[in-house]
């Protein structure tokens, strides 16, 4: 057992490297150490999410941090022949720099990571999440420990809003506010509610943390209930979220068999415990009222407000509701002090931020910086620009709630307000990059549709208001919009903004109006030259063979799905307009340059 | 597992634990700590480098030095093999051949330790073996 490891070879396992056989890699990377007797020097470490999902699987020896990207199960092999037998690294599974066409050694000197700043993710890829051991060694449990043995509720509570955390679920409320206010509403049961639906698309943040540092969640929702004086925390997470759900469970019965949950918490007065519910994976769920009802075995569906969950919510009690990150940051406030927090980020939003790169973008993965990092340094730097070196067109923050933000808010320091500002909005944290070739009516229509979906209904504005959005959207991209649709799409997010019940409707508009915003062109090109600029939609597009440049090869004609293209071999081909489906396998066989996009 | 009943338990596991993730935690910030690699390939091997490393790894672990223990490939130094690279913070490597254990020790008190250079240093060129064999 008490084994020396001189190396160890943290494998990623998170949700999107074990979908690319990352567990199979482990099993392999042992099996080879076995064969050369070195189980007992080298150690396999299944990890939480690195980031850097792009190159998955990951692959991270240390003590000399070589970080190997895309590693498949036959590399085990050579890595345990060549690194850990012969202390040569394998070349050809470093990270190549896309820009020097450099050879990376190791992870400090990515790009990727070089902006970065871990706090929430702390524990990511570096403990292995299933043993609680390991978080206890990285000061696990230490903070909750020095709230319950050496403070009051409340100084707890001060320092939290001394250290101006704010929630990251989206709205961004004070936490420690939040906590004090809970903690002062009168009720003889309260509950700590972890949210963890994450519902926008594209969004992993939450799970990475909870498959990659599930105790860190544990502690401070136990901090939590200390401060608001409640015994009992409930965790909401959608049940697609199975290894996280999974590591979860191992946390939470790790922490009781130890005694960190349970009854009398390290010999104190302390009691508190936490049990799982599953969502069915609503958007709506992610709301917090809604997500009550759902717990409490209603339908998902919101709730007006006040009364806020903090007086009355899970069971009619008062209910502390908390996002996943939020929750992450709190331990290391407690054991780093409010004042080491404070003095990272911007004026009015302290700490960092966790971010989910998706869309067109060479670095897709997760990130974590400090408030006030500027759009560009996200994108280009970490992200490393755009991918096949198209042109940055927008990158669309806050979920379906949130807006598109273009070009001139590049250097915009990213905070909640300036955000809201910019016609934005924080939300959860993902980020779609697009290019050149996304249509942004579609891109409206596309968040409009998924709203359209995920509402629960209850409220005329949301249920009716956001499916005629959706309604004149489709037209627009159909090559059936008029101008006054423009009126009346502005209007009509006006009115759903003003009207809705919950968070759902009262934002859902905002793709809209920030689209309108920044791609007014784009809109009109649509609507008055039956145009889409960017190619994408369909119904405005014509295929066309120039006949001066066809010479009859019949290669598109016979790779037509449909059989629109007609003609005779060796003379120019036609393309039948009512037929064409606008695949564009024809372009694709097309040898000659004879196909166009009109 | 035995319950924490006490902060007193919890400091114990903390303690117990740290210990073996100190290697992983060290290799996070390695360039503030001392770096030595110690060349491993057919011919290190063959000359009793792995005992070398095993004994800096243990010995270096027992004086409680922060230091990073790494193997690599040949360094090209065949002919003074078992070979070390050690590189203090702030400082240019120094590479030293002929390294059995007896010699580890001394490069860890006195080199690492004070300072003080040892005998077996080899002049740090990266050119051809041919020009260092000369
Ligand atoms: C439509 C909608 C979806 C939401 N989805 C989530 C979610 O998935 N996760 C989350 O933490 N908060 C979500 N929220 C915000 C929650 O209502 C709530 O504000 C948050 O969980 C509070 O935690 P915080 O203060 O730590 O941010 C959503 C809000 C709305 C209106």
């Amino acid at each position: 057992m008490d084994t020396k490891y001189k190396m160890y070879l943290l494998v990623c396992g998170g949700t999107g490297c074990r979908s690319s056989q990352s567990n199979v890699l482990e099993e392999r990377l042992r099996k080879h150490l076995k064969e050369n007797k070195l189980e007992n020097e080298v150690q396999v470490i299944t990890t939480g999410c690195f980031g850097f999902c792009e190159k998955g699987p990951i692959v991270k020896v240390q003590p000399d941090n070589t970080f190997y990207t895309q590693v498949t199960p036959e590399d085990a092999e050579e890595i345990i022949k060549e690194h850990v037998i012969k202390g040569r690294q394998v070349q050809r599974l470093l990270y190549k720099d896309p820009d020097k066409k450099e050879i990376v050694h190791d992870s400090k000197h990515m790009g990727f990571y070089r902006k970065q700043l871990r706090i929430a993710l702390r524990n990511c890829g570096f403990i292995n999440p299933e043993n609680i051991n390991e978080y206890i060694a990285r000061d696990g449990y230490a903070a909750v420990a020095k709230c319950i043995t050496e403070m009051t509720p409340q100084q707890v509570i001060e320092e939290m809003k001394k250290s101006g955390l704010r929630g990251r679920g989206g709205a961004g409320f004070p936490t420690g506010m939040k906590w004090e206010i809970t903690s002062k509403s009168p009720g003889d049961q309260k509950y700590v509610v972890c949210n963890a639906d994450e519902g926008d698309p594209g969004a992993f943040m939450d799970r990475s943390i909870l498959e990659g540092d599930p105790h860190s969640v544990v502690e401070a929702m136990a901090i939590c209930g200390y401060c608001i004086g409640a015994d009992k925390g409930l965790i909401y997470i959608r049940a697609e979220y199975p290894l996280a759900i999974k590591r979860l469970k191992i946390a939470i019965q790790q922490a009781q068999e130890i005694g960190l949950l349970g009854k009398g918490i390290l010999g104190t007065k302390f009691n508190f415990d936490i049990e799982i519910r599953y969502g069915a994976g609503a958007f709506v769920c992610g709301e917090e009222t809604a997500l009550i009802r759902s717990m409490e075995g209603g339908r998902g569906e919101s709730t007006l407000k006040p009364p806020f969950p903090s007086v009355s919510g899970y069971l009619g009690k008062p209910t502390n509701v908390n996002n996943v990150e939020t929750f992450a940051n709190v331990p290391v406030i407690i054991n780093k002090g409010a004042d080491w927090f404070n003095k990272i980020g911007t004026e009015k939003s302290k700490g960092t931020k966790v971010f989910a790169l998706a869309g067109k973008i060479n670095n897709v993965g997760l990130i974590e910086v400090p408030m006030g990092t500027t759009l560009r340094e996200v994108i280009f730097e970490i992200g490393g620009g755009i991918k096949d070196g198209k042109k940055f067109k927008a990158v669309q923050t806050g979920g379906p709630s949130g807006g598109c933000l273009t070009e001139k808010h590049l250097d915009l320091p990213i905070d909640f307000d300036n955000l809201v500002k910019a016609g934005s909005m924080m939300g959860s944290g993902g980020m779609v990059v697009m290019d050149e070739d996304d249509c942004m009516v579609s891109i409206a229509k596309f968040y409009l549709d998924f709203t359209v979906e995920e509402s629960c209904g209850k409220c005329a504005p949301c249920r009716v208001g956001n499916k005629r959005l959706y309604e004149i959207l489709d037209r627009i991209t159909h090559g059936n919009g008029k101008m006054e649709d423009i009126d009346l799409l502005r209007n009509l997010s006006k009115v759903i903004k003003d009207t809705a019940l919950c968070g759902l409707g009262q934002t859902s508009p905002n793709p809209v109006l920030s689209t309108l915003e920044g791609f007014y062109d784009e809109y009109v090109a649509h609507i008055k030259e039956h145009r889409c600029p960017s190619g994408r939609c369909k119904d405005l597009m014509k295929y066309e063979i120039n006949p001066e440049n066809c010479v009859g090869c019949t290669a598109c004609a016979r790779n037509c799905p449909v059989n629109a293209i007609t003609g005779e071999r060796k003379a120019p081909h036609t393309i039948n307009q009512e037929l064409c489906i606008k695949c564009g396998a024809c372009i694709e066989k097309c040898k000659f340059n004879a196909i166009f996009i009109r | 597992m035995n319950k924490i009943k006490s902060l007193d338990d919890l400091r114990k596991i903390k303690a117990d634990v740290e210990g073996k993730m100190k290697l992983r935690e060290h290799s996070e910030n390695a360039e503030n700590l001392v770096q030595i690699k110690v060349a491993m390939a057919t011919c290190g091997i063959a000359s009793g480098a792995k005992t070398v490393m095993d004994f800096l790894v243990s010995d270096l672990d027992k004086r409680n030095i922060p230091a990073v223990v790494t193997q690599t490939g040949c360094m090209g130094y065949c002919y003074a093999e078992p070979t070390i690279e050690v590189t203090k913070p702030g400082e240019e490597p120094i590479v030293f051949g002929y390294v059995d254990t007896k010699k580890a020790e001394e490069i860890i008190t006195k080199y690492i330790l004070t300072g003080e250079l040892v005998d077996g240093i080899i002049p740090v060129n990266y050119e051809k073996i041919e020009d260092k064999k000369n």
